[in-house]
């Protein structure tokens, strides 16, 4: 299974759309960087994220929520990790994808 | 398990480049092997021995070179990006007839076979740009 990285918020540009149209079922998918705002409940874009999570697994890195201030606001469910639950990560799904 | 990682990015520009070092560092510390750190685009910019950031910035130049140190990292940086963005070793700055040559110790130039190589011996080929 593929674990998706997404690292541009999407109120920047659209590429957690793209992956979350692309992303199949068991998947995961991973916010870092400023892609950290998907994560976030009651935005915009929380609905297509909620409604991705009924299929797909969620993470989210706890270095990058902290450095942006909203460590409080992440959407129930989606599992906060440090960089060694990065690591771990990428060895427990097969194929690692970048979304640059 | 073998990863191999790849920098797209600049330092200094948006994050990659630190958490490419993050990634890196904990997969060190929890065992793991990088069979190499290939430094693509303006990722080849992380190799230049003249950055010099303010005191108390992180020095991320540096701070590869110690990783790499530490752990005998192979840190690559592509040659044909490097000429382009006028990062050069002695070598490469003898044969393009330059003056001078920038590139931190620790890195090697070389091409894109590095890699296709890193691709097809890693487990995991983790890619971090912009």
């Amino acid at each position: 299974m593929l674990l998706h990285i997404v690292n541009k918020s999407p109120f920047i540009n659209n590429s957690l759309e793209s992956c979350l149209r692309a992303a199949k079922k068991n998947s995961g998918v991973l916010f870092i960087e400023d892609g950290v705002y998907g994560a976030l409940d009651n935005t915009a874009i929380t609905p297509q994220v909620k409604k991705a999570m009924k299929d797909k697994k969620f993470f989210v890195l706890a270095s990058d929520l902290k450095a942006r201030g909203v460590s409080d606001g992440v959407i129930k469910g989606i599992e906060v990790v440090d960089y060694g639950g990065f690591v771990d990560l990428t060895t427990q799904y097969d194929v690692v994808e970048s979304w640059l | 398990m073998k990863f191999g990682i790849m920098i797209n990015e600049g330092p200094y520009t948006h994050q990659a480049s630190d958490t490419a070092y993050h990634f890196t560092k904990a997969a060190l510390e929890k065992g793991h092997e990088i069979f190499r750190v290939f430094f693509y685009h303006d990722g080849v910019n992380n190799s230049t021995r003249l950055t010099t950031p303010p005191q108390d910035d992180r020095h991320i130049v540096n701070r590869w070179s110690a990783l790499a140190e530490k752990y005998k990292l192979d840190m690559v940086v592509c040659v044909a990006a490097a000429q382009r963005r006028g990062i050069a070793d002695a070598d490469e700055a003898k044969r393009n007839g330059k003056d001078a040559d920038n590139l931190a110790p620790t890195f090697r130039i070389s091409g894109l076979g590095q890699l296709i190589e890193a691709g097809i011996q890693s487990d995991r080929l983790v890619v971090f740009g912009d």
